[in-house]
């Protein structure tokens, strides 16, 4: 059952209705384009080697019978794509070092991980393309490998890069290390807060990486002319980014660089990086023809990031009282091959939604023989919400108070901040729990091998670069352009706050996704922003379409432009004698009275507002074989004001479903060498429709002040305690502990075992 | 790579024999176009056999049912009558996969591509299959279960090529189940199967039994002491113990990405038991 719960006015035409979605016909009809569906004539078929080590040096590369092979028209390695020197510090939160970038879309003095691409063919046909990249001989030594970030951060182990030597710790450290750097927050007096503690509960979790497992596998065109224009189009969360990497990396001008995104099939921060790009613009520039690289699925197991695998320890105490006075985390998150995890993020998601007076945590970054890892929906914080979360279920077991109460006690009230700092406004964490508590699923009965779990989860979503053009047509409807690829249901969206802010009908807005070269820079369809960020210039854009048509309709009557008001989508006066002129109307004189109407809006949003998602989980353990059926889930998150209510739910059932398969049976499996093993979703195993229930959701509505509608970012905040709040159910079932997933069915059956 | 859809036994055979290791026999495809496309195999012809009318055939004689080679799960789940007197190789086969790979995977192929976690063979062999076998010296038979030598390949002279598997009409009080352990629910691959099948005497005690497990040694097998456990027997926890003891000690398992040996040892033991009672309840009611 989906309800919404609001708090704010709802008198509105379109905001918060369930409206028809503008791209659902091209994708059920087969007709939208993705990133493969682009074809051009003159293509040519690019095909990546891969490495099969983990760890080995690049002793030689010939490539001259490949080059030799009928067919091939040009062959790249590292030597085709440009060096660059490492990034100094100070790092910020997020890291895209061109030094390391560089190496990881082609291997330069090492491959680091199996998959790392090595060299690249561009051929007439995918399948001389295969053949040719088998003729390419690479010469490697083998080195020790390390997979796992706690004995990848040890003195002795396997050393990814030389040059690389722990930040942020006192002494400077003078042997090179696997961990990039340690990042930590704190406050209070953690020592004072411990002592005053009655009761302390320490718990350590693993997890393995996860991958983002969107169903369209990386994807794209690039064609170069001989005047030195590139143009890509490519299945991404983020063009502009595309072509700033690609301009920065190749030593372009960017405006010589123009990107489409296709049709994107997920993403889910999967696709906020390069991978082919700068491979093909150069196979391109080397043949003068387009060139399309496709990967396959274990391409993109092999080759493209998951989310980190952890190793986390954790340490709360608390007072009789419940009062939560002391906590102390630590997660080592596994960077893969080059630096780069969510570290800040983790560190900011073990406690924030909590005010908790002594508290410290640190993040490690390491770098292991694995694919680098990439963002995956709200990075960094599910794994450090688990260990939290499950620590504070135990406390609440410990101290005899129900886990919602505990809660309640500590939760962080507006205008608190998070242990990072980040000031809160006005927050719902408060509303989101009282409708935990009262949700019927919270006190309903269990059946027998069953048990109930529970976790709260704080995100802070983004804002940021976002840049909109709207067109009035002369016959009265609206072309949006945003630059900002929609995974989520963004045109939706978009569509619904234009046609709120005009006050006409929605099917007159059109919602486009722009290429590069047409409107002003617009960050990643990523970081829960773009409803926030984009829907802010989208309603300025339309907010000056107005402006100017008050001006139009004052211009043909003659009065002063503060005569005229705009009000259910025609523009109208007070003063007698005048008939309000519509949109249409309006539009039609345009051009004749001055020009075409237009707005355009390009800024960097502030304001974004803390989001809170709570979920129960009830699931049933069979005891003989450690098999977990998930037999009632509910979510129940703080969207601020949901825009388009199905797509809210939407997010926050696919972030739940996301979780559980991070917590029941997703894993990467490597052999002894350090070979992915499971390179395919058979073997890597998300969740199936049939594996789930379906997901009840409570949207509860606590308007963000900072924006026109309220709006808070959602689609990350339903993964945060999503694979902590399966975890805990499954622990309550058999009634035991279990802190390292997944919670496969082997490992609980082990645990059963060990107990009878 | 040339593609050939002969219309008869002897051309299929004549033109694998001719063709030697390079040709593949092509039923529903779902292993072998995969395996293609991932440059496991390169044929160079593939015999489609689903023109040839005994592989495509359910015939039911009064004391022989034919279940043709390259009859589709699908097929196999819409016929009533077969359904009712081997449910548990019709549920073995129907598992495989999901709606959209039953409407092209066969029973002959998912047991040809000889997987040691293929769904239908712990339950083929339960219910005491044979394969029917044409080749270059004519036709054969042989139980199925000495068909399977190693995981991916099957004890077939060149040019040989499976038609049909037979099974003998059950007797009154038979009843077969299949039961396979995944981690989903659907969409994954066996790690542990259990194929049973058994007949009761008038007073309810077992008869007969054949109970085959799956995905727990490099080919399915058959646990060989069941018949020594149940005969004579009643399904008691006793016997359901000793039951779960011996398909443990048949297991011969290995650690792979799909389960470990500890795991599918103590699996293959729960999912044999569970699998009898239900093979009994059908018993009885037949
Ligand atoms: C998505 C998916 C899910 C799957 N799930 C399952 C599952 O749950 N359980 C399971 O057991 N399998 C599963 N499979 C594997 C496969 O679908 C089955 O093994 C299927 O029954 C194979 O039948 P087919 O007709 O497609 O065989 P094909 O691919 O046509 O052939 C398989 C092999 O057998 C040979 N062959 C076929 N017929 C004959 C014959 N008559 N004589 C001699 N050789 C022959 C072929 O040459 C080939 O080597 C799955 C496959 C996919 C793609």
């Amino acid at each position: 059952m989906n309800e919404v719960k609001t708090t704010a006015k709802t008198n509105f035409k379109w905001v918060g209705k369930r409206t028809r979605r503008p791209d659902g016909p091209d994708k059920v009809t087969g007709r939208a384009r993705y990133g493969d569906d682009m074809v051009m004539s003159g293509m040519l078929y690019g095909k990546t080697l891969r490495s099969p080590h983990a760890h080995a040096k690049i002793l030689s590369i010939d490539t001259s019978k490949a080059e030799a092979l009928k067919g091939v028209k040009a062959v790249v390695t590292h030597k085709d794509i440009p060096d660059h020197p490492l990034l100094e510090p100070p790092y910020g939160p997020m890291i895209a070092d061109l030094h390391d970038i560089s190496r990881n879309v082609m291997a330069r003095e090492k491959v680091l991980y199996d998959g790392h691409a090595v060299a690249a063919v561009a051929a007439t046909s995918e399948r001389i393309a295969k053949a040719a990249i088998k003729l390419i001989e690479v010469e490697y030594e083998i080195l020790p490998h390390v997979l796992d970030p706690l004995a990848a951060a040890q003195p002795g182990a396997p050393i990814l890069h030389e040059h690389q030597f722990t930040h942020g710790v006192d002494p400077k450290p003078e042997a090179p290390s696997n961990v990039f750097r340690v990042v930590s927050a704190e406050r209070g007096d953690l020592e004072k807060g411990f002592a005053d503690a009655d009761i302390i509960v320490e718990r350590e979790f693993r997890s393995e990486p996860v991958h983002q497992g969107y169903i369209e596998p990386q994807a794209l065109i690039a064609t170069a002319s001989e005047d030195g224009a590139v143009e890509i189009w490519t299945t991404t969360q983020g063009h502009f980014v595309i072509r700033g990497l690609c301009a920065r990396l190749m030593n372009m001008d960017m405006s010589s660089i123009r990107v489409t995104a296709s049709e994107i099939g997920g993403g889910f921060g999967g696709k906020n990086n390069v991978y082919a790009e700068p491979v093909a613009i150069r196979l391109s520039q080397k043949t003068s023809r387009p060139v399309r690289m496709v990967m396959t699925r274990s391409e993109v197991f092999r080759g493209t990031g998951p989310a980190s695998g952890t190793y986390s320890r954790i340490r709360m105490g608390a007072m009789r009282d419940g009062t939560i006075v002391a906590a102390e985390a630590e997660i080592y998150n596994q960077a893969g091959a080059f630096k780069g995890s969510p570290v800040g993020r983790s560190v900011d998601s073990f406690f924030s939604s909590y005010s908790i007076a002594n508290a410290k945590a640190t993040a490690y970054d390491v770098c292991v023989n694995r694919p680098k890892v990439a963002a995956y929906r709200a990075p960094g914080a599910p794994m450090a919400t688990m260990a939290a979360e499950l620590t504070i279920n135990e406390l609440a077991e410990k101290l005899d108070i129900d886990p919602v109460d505990l809660r309640m006690k500590n939760a962080v009230q507006d205008g608190g901040q998070s242990l990072n700092g980040a000031k809160y406004g006005r927050i719902g964490l408060t509303e989101v729990l009282e409708t935990v508590k009262n949700h019927p699923h919270y006190s309903a009965p269990l059946a027998p091998n069953q048990g109930r779990g529970f976790a709260l989860g704080y995100w802070m979503h983004g804002g940021g670069l976002s840049s909109v053009v709207a067109n009035l047509l002369d016959d009265g409807t609206v072309a949006i352009a945003t630059g900002n690829p929609d995974i989520g249901g963004s045109r939706s969206s978009m569509r619904v706050m234009a046609a709120e802010e005009l006050g006409v009908d929605l099917e007159l807005i059109k919602p486009i996704v722009a290429d590069t070269g047409s409107m002003g820079y617009s960050h990643l369809t990523a970081g829960s922003r773009t409803t926030f960020a984009t829907g802010m210039a989208v309603i300025n854009s339309v907010r000056e379409i107005i402006e100017k048509l008050r001006a139009l309709a004052a211009k043909k009557w003659e009065i002063p432009v503060d005569d005229v008001a705009w009000e259910a989508g025609q523009a109208v006066t007070q003063r007698d004698g005048f008939e309000a002129l519509t949109l249409k109307q309006l539009a039609g004189m345009a051009t004749k009275m001055g020009g075409a109407i237009a707005g355009h809006s390009e800024i960097n949003a502030g304001g974004a507002g803390a989001a809170f998602s709570a979920q129960i989980v009830d699931v049933e353990v069979d005891p003989e074989t450690g098999f977990v059926s998930l037999k009632r889930y509910t979510v129940i998150q703080d969207a601020g004001r949901a825009i388009s209510p199905d797509y809210v739910e939407g997010q926050m059932q696919g972030g739940a479903v996301q979780g559980i398969g991070w917590a029941l049976n997703e894993e990467y499996i490597y052999d002894d060498k350090g070979c992915l093993q499971n390179l395919g979703f058979l073997d890597y195993r998300m969740p199936v429709a049939s594996d789930v229930p379906m997901i009840d959701t409570v949207i509860v509505e606590v308007p963000n002040p900072n924006h026109p509608y309220g709006v808070r970012g959602v689609g990350e905040p339903p993964l945060v305690p999503a694979p902590g709040a399966v975890a805990n159910a499954v622990e309550n079932a058999i009634g035991k502990k279990m802190g390292s997933l997944p919670l496969s069915p082997p490992k609980i059956l082990g645990t059963l075992e060990l107990c009878r | 790579m040339r593609y050939e859809a002969p219309e008869t036994i002897e051309a299929a055979v004549a033109l694998l024999a001719a063709a030697g290791k390079t040709a593949r026999v092509f039923a529903g495809g779902t292993d072998l176009i995969i395996q293609i496309k991932e440059e496991m195999i390169e044929p160079g012809m593939l015999v489609d056999i689903k023109k040839i009318k005994e592989t495509r055939e359910v015939i039911l004689d009064d004391d022989e049912i034919r279940i043709g080679a390259s009859v589709t799960g699908a097929e196999l789940g819409e016929n009533k009558e077969l359904k009712k007197l081997f449910p548990g190789v019709v549920e073995a086969v129907q598992l495989i996969g999901s709606d959209q790979v039953q409407g092209r995977a066969t029973i002959g192929g998912n047991f040809c591509n000889a997987s040691p976690a293929a769904d239908s063979v712990p339950a083929l062999i339960a219910s005491g299959a044979k394969a029917v076998v044409a080749g270059p010296n004519g036709t054969r038979t042989a139980a199925v279960e000495d068909l399977l030598i190693k995981p991916g390949q099957l004890s077939l002279a060149p040019g040989e090529l499976i038609i049909s598997f037979c099974l003998s009409r059950p007797p009154k009080n038979t009843g077969d189940a299949y039961l396979r352990f995944i981690p989903r629910s659907e969409m994954d691959i066996a790690v542990v199967g259990a194929g049973v099948s058994v007949t009761l005497n008038p007073d309810g005690t077992c008869a007969a039994a054949r109970v085959a497990l799956g995905a727990v040694a490099p080919t399915a097998r058959l646990v060989e002491q069941a018949p020594d456990i149940l005969l004579g027997k009643e399904l008691d926890e006793r016997v359901l113990a000793e039951l779960a003891a011996a398909a443990s000690a048949t297991c011969q398992p290995i650690n792979d990405k799909r389960g470990t040996i500890k795991f599918r040892t103590s699996v293959a033991g729960v999912l044999a038991c569970r699998a009898i009672k239900i093979a009994w309840e059908r018993a009885e009611k037949n």
